[in-house]
């Protein structure tokens, strides 16, 4: 299933940091594409390169970067030939906002919420000051804070709250696409389904599309029209949410979901034995190969992305 | 009207007839809040009147969110904060009579910890072998070579092999679930009766996560251990323990077998929390979930009556706004703390 209409294309993206121990791997060749209104998961454990490929995506670099290319098509723009100061001023918050990690602690303790959560609009779009914080109290609305907390303070607000303000800031310069680095893997319970709730409001009503950078597969399902698992680096399989959730292809996905404890359909809880490959020294030939039960002599080679049925995977079983 | 309340003393007889290893009686911990030195501000009513019974042998979960009092109460009952009121019994002796020679041998030979974040768990400086290695020097075992050999026991058990591999590896140098493991070994390494599991895995990928599971209940099961497992995440509760206890705001709002609980949920807050946690299902992406808007409460100044009645759905007014309900008996070792079940 692709999209019918691709809003973002991502092709050969790479993006290496260079460290005293040799050269890290993070992202070694994505290939993506996300469609107008369309939520794609990005579902990874610690350490596959899922937040560095969303700082790939939004040029947010380091200094030690070793290789930074591919191709980033947002709308048809290229992205990757945008100068610096031209991706700050028309790429960043315009087109593409984040929510980073742990967002809800990155709010100044000094300035009211209102004024931070408006800062982008006045910047990026030039929007006075009354126009922006008319759209603050909208978006506040949206997202189920009462709008009175746009005049506190951030250590006024719950955790939730403060989430919630991190994403009202994301959405006030109506981009077209926001990522979302683990939005709630700090919160309780309750507070993340009212705020995967709100997402997914959000999603129906403004029309905006998601990235959703998450090491929780159930959460995942929240808000996911399409999943890609990121496993050392590399995209292996990316699918339709309805025929991934039911019948992952690569072993790795089916690792993965047969690891989550479930309240209903319950079944034996199983585990992937041994932990994946550093990024520095990757093993040759197929990345999962030596925690896979189904390896065979094939997986010594590199294998190639397969297409089958609209989805993609990357494993010899399926040539 | 007169609320049917579960007298306390029953609690603990059960139709077995064994006796309880750990017995919680209406335990508070309070902190108080002072303003300047002197004039007292308040309190925060971190763990408000608690009870429940551990068994030998039994897997006992305490479920809550941040904030419900749960890493109070496993500090109590580890004799690191002394309750304002009610009592920790172990073996039927009041922690808080304990002498301190009693209270190191409770604390180094009784209860083994499993704290949540494993780094953090473990000394920076020390090598796997000498974190394994000081408990038995502090629990007075002389012999060098007879530490060695129990150390090397524990590794293979929490397969932390081979041995000779691990044991002069620094924490830094292990994996996250290597370095839980070797939390893990230093709980058990003084043949425990109970054991105290504060988010064992939280910190662990999901793939690692059932593996380290599975080797608690495997020590579990072979040691017939008792083991209180305290997490926020229902999901890895239902398949690790025989009983529950769900937390809310300092308080249990209900407590069940594990397979009841999930079968018959009676309090609002358990329900919500099973309606909240979503199983990796691709309609959940096109559907919106009813759960009580709203965080929990402040502890300082709870709301009267029923703490969870701000955001209940099921909230009788004039009841649950005003009066705290009692424990009521909802089914088979069942019970919930919520007016909806007074018979």
């Amino acid at each position: 299933m692709t999209p019918s209409k691709a809003l973002l294309q991502i092709s050969g993206l790479t993006l290496h940091f260079r460290t005293r121990a040799g050269i890290v791997r993070a992202v070694d060749g994505v290939d993506l594409e996300v469609g107008e209104n369309e939520a794609l998961v990005i579902l990874g454990e610690s350490g596959c390169g899922k937040s560095s490929l969303a700082r790939a995506i939004l040029r947010l670099l380091p200094r030690n970067v070793a290789a930074y290319h591919g191709s980033i098509l947002l709308d048809g723009l290229d992205l990757m030939r945008l100068d610096d100061e031209s991706f700050r001023r028309e790429v960043r918050w315009k087109l593409i906002s984040m929510v980073p990690q742990a967002a809800m602690n990155a709010f100044n303790p000094v300035l009211r919420v209102g004024e931070q959560v408006i800062e982008p609009a006045l910047n990026q779009l030039g929007m006075s000051r009354p126009e922006a914080m008319e759209r603050a109290r909208t978006l506040f609305r949206l997202v189920g804070i009462p709008e009175a907390f746009l005049q506190r303070y951030a250590f006024e607000l719950s955790g939730g709250m403060r989430q919630r303000a991190a994403i009202a800031m994301a959405l006030i310069t109506s981009p077209r696409l926001v990522l979302l680095d683990e939005p709630t893997s700090a919160l309780d319970v309750l507070t993340q389904a009212n705020i995967f709730n709100k997402l997914k409001q959000i999603k129906w009503e403004l029309g905006v599309s998601f990235i959703l950078i998450t090491h929780d597969i159930a959460v995942s399902s929240e808000l996911a029209d399409r999943v890609a698992v990121m496993y050392a680096g590399q995209i292996v399989e990316l699918s339709d949410a309805q025929r991934f959730f039911r019948e992952p292809l690569h072993p790795y996905s089916r690792g993965l979901l047969a690891s989550v404890p479930r309240l209903r359909h319950r079944g034996e809880l199983a585990f992937i034995p041994g932990r994946p490959p550093g990024l520095i020294q990757l093993p040759p030939g197929c990345r999962f190969a030596d925690r896979c039960p189904l390896r065979f002599e094939k997986c010594a080679q590199d294998p190639p992305a397969i297409h089958r049925e609209g989805r993609m995977v990357r494993c010899w079983l399926y040539e | 009207m007169e609320p049917r309340t579960q007298a306390v003393s029953d609690l603990s007889t059960r139709p077995d007839g064994r006796t309880p290893l750990l017995q919680v009686r209406d335990l508070r911990v309070w902190f108080e809040l002072r303003r300047w030195v002197f004039s007292r501000a308040g309190y925060v009513r971190a763990v408000d009147g608690i009870s429940f019974d551990l068994y030998p042998g039994e897997v006992l979960a305490i479920v809550g969110e941040s904030g419900s009092g749960k890493s109070t109460l496993i500090r109590t009952l580890l004799g690191l904060h002394r309750p304002i009121r009610g009592s920790v019994s172990y073996q039927g002796k009041d922690l808080r009579s304990f002498t301190p020679q009693e209270m190191r041998w409770y604390r180094n030979t009784q209860v083994g910890y499993v704290q949540q974040d494993p780094y953090g768990a473990l000394p920076p400086f020390m090598s796997v072998r000498q974190i394994l290695e000081e408990p038995m020097i502090i629990g007075g075992i002389r012999d060098r070579r007879q530490r060695l050999e129990r150390i090397r026991e524990v590794m293979e058990e929490v397969k932390l092999t081979p041995v000779e591999e691990f044991l002069f590896k620094f924490p830094h140098m292990l994996s996250g679930g290597q370095q839980q493991r070797v939390v893990i070994a230093r709980a058990i390494l003084m043949r425990p009766r109970l054991l105290i599991a504060d988010e064992p895995v939280s910190m662990l990928d999901a793939s690692i996560r059932v593996e380290v599971l599975k080797l608690l209940q495997a020590l579990q099961q072979r040691y017939h251990l008792s083991v209180i497992y305290v997490t926020h995440d229902l999901a890895t509760a239902t398949y690790f323990a025989d009983r529950i206890i769900v937390m809310y705001a300092g308080k249990v709002v209900e407590q069940a077998p594990m397979a009841e609980l999930l079968a018959h949920a009676a309090h609002p807050y358990t329900v919500a929390l099973l309606t909240a946690l979503p199983d990796p299902d691709p309609e959940n992406a096109h559907r919106l979930k009813e759960v009580p808007p709203g965080e929990p409460p402040n502890l300082i100044a709870p709301p009267p009556g029923c703490r969870f009645h701000p955001r209940c759905p099921r909230i009788i007014q004039g009841l649950c706004d005003r009066e705290e309900p009692p424990d009521f008996e909802v089914g088979p070792g069942h019970r919930a703390a919520c007016w909806l079940y007074r018979p």
